[in-house]
């Protein structure tokens, strides 16, 4: 097995969103990296949303989370929804996640796992893994990672695009 | 003075990373799945508590049948 860097990229100013568009084909399965912080500032948590072809319908989920105190699960009909770091959490810190997405360029559903941990070196931080099915039989050929509630990515977020064959 | 929000592509054919400003009917999108993660953290906000308030209960009625304290069924279970 082997992974190869398809495209990384560090956001310069805040986005919305990151889309990785036109993915080869000729890979058996995609590995994403993200890390990144959000501009949203209120509550303990906010979300990513990583969805396939633009498409936001047609997916469904299951996460497991843990914060250090107390551990929850719940299913969800969002786009795989990894936790993000805050803007009110210590500085200069990032989420770390990791998406698997085997058989992307297959015709059958598209089933695939995620992990997160949200990073912060003084309060609270989470945990986070989600088994999710995207129930479409099209080929992946775009990838986008947006803030789930309006805020933005900071500059120094960063998307790692990685084929494995 | 407004900023404009842009989004980031990386076109995985080219290489080429492009920031593109949103258009009106991305920015409605964007307000629309806002407000729809703020419904779904009430939801699982108030589930969570609801969890919560329930294993309290039992844990309570547990405790008085066995004529233990909460804290002693609850160090038993864990």
């Amino acid at each position: 097995m082997a992974y190869n860097l398809i495209q990384t990229q560090t956001v310069s100013t805040a986005v919305p969103s990151i889309t990785f568009s036109s993915i080869p084909q000729g890979y058996t399965d995609l590995y994403l990296v993200i890390s990144a912080r959000s501009s949203f500032a209120t509550g303990s948590v906010s979300d990513l949303y990583v969805y396939f072809n633009g498409t936001t319908t047609g997916y469904t989920s299951r996460w497991l989370q843990g914060n250090g105190a107390s551990a929850s699960s719940s299913t969800s009909t969002a786009p795989a929804d990894p936790l993000v770091t805050m803007a009110n959490v210590a500085a200069n810190t990032f989420n770390s996640v990791s998406v698997y997405i085997p058989n992307y360029a297959g015709s059958a559903n598209k089933s695939y796992t995620l992990d997160d941990v949200t990073e912060d070196n003084s309060t609270t931080a989470y945990q986070r893994i989600v088994a999710s099915l995207w129930s479409n039989t099209a080929a992946i050929t775009s990838l986008t990672v947006s803030e789930a509630n309006g805020a933005n990515l900071v500059t120094g977020s960063t998307a790692s695009l990685y084929g494995i064959n | 003075m407004t900023d404009i929000l842009q989004k980031l592509i990386i076109d995985c054919s080219t290489g080429e990373a492009t920031y593109v400003p949103l258009t009106a009917d991305e920015i409605a999108e964007r307000e629309a799945q806002a407000a729809a993660w703020a419904e779904q953290q009430a939801a699982d906000a108030t589930a969570a508590q609801a969890a919560a308030d329930k294993r309290t209960a039992v844990l309570s009625a547990l405790a008085k049948a066995a004529g233990l304290t909460v804290q002693e069924v609850t160090d038993a279970l864990a």
